[in-house]
């Protein structure tokens, strides 16, 4: 049946994540913002106790996302500091054995605050992931790493506090294109790895960006996700490379989830400030008797409304375990675009309230920016919608 | 719980009229245009798998099923796909009989559902639309007032849809500012009938300039009785199939240039495996089916009887730039074949473009 009506417990799930996000993220978001590699040890140490108890437990599922999009709508980069097995741990659901899941992930609950990266990106490849350096060679009952990732989401605190880890995908043989793609786990703290710089970015300050460098790495040979053989089979059914799309069938709805967050602030922004001008926005007048205001106003909750469906969607796919590849793509596409537009034209209404780094609306559209950039551009998910739509390879729309 | 599956029942009638939609629409809908007739035998075809009349209760003579606006909307989308003018005739006895139902009184449901019920197409219309610039559904300029133990209308509508044919009127008009719906059986004095308008699209489906000069009818008609209706309901509920119905012409474009930008070779290959046509219709993909979720959640909060207002006008409002987006794109990508008859891409245009016009054409 269809049916849009939250379950009592994820009605309180959101109930719980606004507070968190009202009364933990907003107090320090500018803070943050502004003294970049900074880190907000009380939000980091809160929100751990608070996940291992559940109240503020982030996995993939309906219930995570509403959370996820309110933790974003308190603030995305500050999000993105809360600890979990976060993508480094999709990417150990998505492709890891029984065995790897209850090593690397059994006791990640516990303890001191952990986080889970993934390195997928490098200098000289972004969204052609199957054009990845890094290489992992088998020496014995080891794997050596070698290669340098960037734009690692989580990375330094990933690589560095004990009991973290990195996803890193590396080719096993170059010749074997994306036959030869594998993942490997590297624990935190392993010799040979290390965080070589952070990033300065236009938003989501608060989060570690990191380079990471892999030099002569040595990881346990057990440490590689799904089958170290290389297959050469046609490059659409190579199965490493499925493992990494795996992970993003579900990541993909996440980052729809945190843009979602990101633009219903500045929308509430934007409406309460309206409103306190003594301005309604009368839903169900014709186009040509509103005002340009309105209209604006109108087309943002529409497009907010959009992405937000799709990105339900997507979500409910996931957990009904239906193939979602198209919806994810589409939620994310839709999402990406629509809160950076909406966040975008939120500061051109709002005028100097809009630009100026009182209000907290300059750094929404800064953060917003990068939903449409990370886990797939626009780009890419528009490309994989299409070959969707096409029922084409990517031999056939490239 | 959220959830985006409709029910078995759902899927059943939503194959069915698919099917329809497909085997009989689809294969006289271009001779339809162009003549602006639709052959009775498919309307009465329609008519028999109770799109409209199941939802009439069997008190009223009718099967009893359930009328849900998500059901309403789904059927919607499907018939609009196969053809827009048949899927607005097929359904125009429901602009009639589902206002009478959720709000008419006990006696005005007693007298007018059990003509919705049976196995014959009980042509009745509902007028809205007037014609003039910036036509507003909250501020009519056809009036009402009472005389006596009768009402009496004066004003004009225009986009009636099936008016010559008609039996029974559903009329909206001011009353003190306030608009309700009057009840005008055929032949009433007062009540004329103009001339068959001439549309850009939507040309099979024969629509009509009504004019109410004095037209007086007893006070019984007033829709809801003393209570009146909740007309914003009835707006909404209109949203809510319009949008629908914009998603299955935007659909229909998707499919048919979609198809085409495979089998068109240029530079060697298929158009399609060019981006600049395979993100075009990505795009068109991704906003009809978020438009199509738009709809049902508007719907969703008319089946639990909660104000949709917000949710059914921006959806309709989104509805009605995304199928013009559509549809254009679907033209555009058909080049100079999309400017031709010969195709249907230029009549989806056509159709597509109406929907911003069409307020209370269609209800669910």
């Amino acid at each position: 049946m269809i049916d849009f009506e939250l379950t009592p417990e994820q009605k309180e799930a959101v109930k719980v994540a606004h507070q968190f996000a009202e009364e933990l993220f907003r107090p320090i978001s500018r803070h943050y913002d502004e003294h970049e590699h900074e880190s907000p040890q009380e939000l980091i140490d809160k929100t751990w106790g608070e996940r291992n108890k559940g109240t503020l437990a982030l996995g993939l599922d309906v219930t995570a996302s509403l959370r996820i999009e309110e933790l974003c709508w308190g603030d995305a980069g500050l999000f993105l500091c809360v600890p979990g097995p976060g993508l480094g741990g999709a990417a150990i659901f998505a492709s890891g054995t029984k065995e790897q899941l209850q090593r690397f992930l059994g006791n990640f609950n516990e303890g001191e605050p952990k986080w889970g990266a993934m390195a997928m990106t490098e200098p000289g490849c972004g969204s052609d992931t199957s054009a990845i350096s890094t290489t992992a060679v088998r020496d014995g009952p080891e794997w050596v790493l070698n290669g340098e990732k960037i734009f690692v989401t989580w990375g330094k605190r990933a690589a560095e506090n004990p009991g973290g880890l990195v996803v890193v995908w590396a080719t096993v043989d170059k010749s074997a294109g994306r036959a030869g793609m594998k993942s490997f786990v590297v624990p935190a703290g392993t010799p040979g790895m290390r965080v070589e710089k952070l990033e300065k970015k236009l938003g989501i300050r608060a989060s570690d960006t990191a380079t990471l460098i892999f030099d002569n790495c040595r990881i346990p040979f057990e440490n590689i996700l799904g089958s170290p053989e290389v297959k050469k089979v046609a490059r659409s059914e190579t199965k490493g490379f499925k493992g990494a799309m795996a992970t993003f069938d579900a990541t993909r709805p996440i980052v729809a989830a945190m843009a979602i967050g990101v633009g219903r602030a500045a929308l509430d922004f934007v409406e309460e400030t309206v409103e306190k001008e003594g301005v309604t926005i009368r839903y169900g007048v014709p186009k040509q008797k509103l005002t340009a205001l309105e209209r604006d106003i109108i087309e943002m909750e529409a497009n907010f409304k959009a992405a937000k469906l799709l990105t339900l969607r997507a979500l409910w796919m996931m957990s009904q375990l239906q193939p979602n590849n198209l919806e994810a793509s589409m939620a994310k596409a839709k999402a990406g675009l629509a809160v950076t537009k909406i966040t975008q034209k939120a500061v051109e209404i709002m005028g100097p309230l809009g630009y100026s780094r009182k209000y907290l609306l300059e750094k929404w559209m800064r953060d917003a920016k990068i939903n449409d950039i990370f886990e797939g551009t626009g780009q890419i998910n528009m490309l994989i919608v299409a070959r969707r739509v096409l029922d084409y390879s990517r031999d056939q729309l490239r | 719980m959220i959830s985006f599956s409709p029910t078995e029942e759902q899927q059943m009638i939503v194959s069915m009229a698919k099917q329809f939609a497909n085997d009989e629409m689809r294969k006289i809908y271009r001779q339809c245009d162009e003549s602006g007739e639709i052959p009775d035998t498919v309307i009465d075809t329609a008519w028999n798998m109770g799109f409209v009349s199941s939802g009439i209760p069997e008190d009223y003579g009718g099967p009893g099923g359930e009328h849900s606006a998500i059901t309403g909307s789904l059927i919607a989308e499907e018939l609009a796909w196969g053809d827009l003018s048949m899927a607005l005739h097929i359904l125009c006895p429901a602009l009639f009989a589902y206002p009478i139902l959720e709000m008419g009184t006990e006696r005005q449901r007693e007298k007018y559902l059990p003509l919705f019920g049976g196995e014959r197409y009980k042509t009745a219309t509902a007028a809205l639309i007037e014609p003039r610039f910036g036509f507003d559904p909250h501020s009519l300029s056809t009036v009402v007032r009472p005389d006596g133990d009768e009402y009496v209308l004066n004003g004009g509508k225009c986009y009636v849809p099936m008016a010559a044919a008609a039996d029974l009127f559903l009329i909206y008009a001011a009353e003190n500012g306030n608009t309700q719906a009057f009840v005008v059986e055929k032949g009433a004095t007062g009540l004329e009938v103009g001339e068959r308008e001439k549309n850009m699209g939507i040309r099979a489906l024969a629509t009509y300039e009504i004019g109410l000069k004095d037209c007086r009818i007893p006070k019984e008609n007033r829709l809801g009785g003393e209570k009146g209706c909740d007309y914003n309901r009835i707006l909404n509920r209109s949203r809510v199939a319009l949008s629908a119905m914009a998603v299955g012409v935007a659909k229909a474009a998707l499919e048919y240039s979609r198809d085409y930008a495979k089998e068109r070779v240029a530079f060697g290959e298929p158009i399609a495996s060019r981006q600049g046509i395979a993100f075009m219709l990505a795009e068109m993909a991704i906003e009809i089916d978020a438009t199509r979720l738009m709809t049902w959640e508007a719907a969703w909060k008319l089946d639990r009887n909660e104000d949709a207002t917000k949710e059914a006008s921006l959806v309709k409002a989104y509805a009605d730039d995304m199928v013009m987006m559509a549809t254009d794109r679907a033209v555009q990508i058909l080049g100079g074949h999309g400017y031709v008859r010969e195709h249907p891409v230029e009549l989806w245009l056509r159709n597509g473009r109406g929907f911003v016009t069409f307020d209370g054409m269609a209800i669910v």
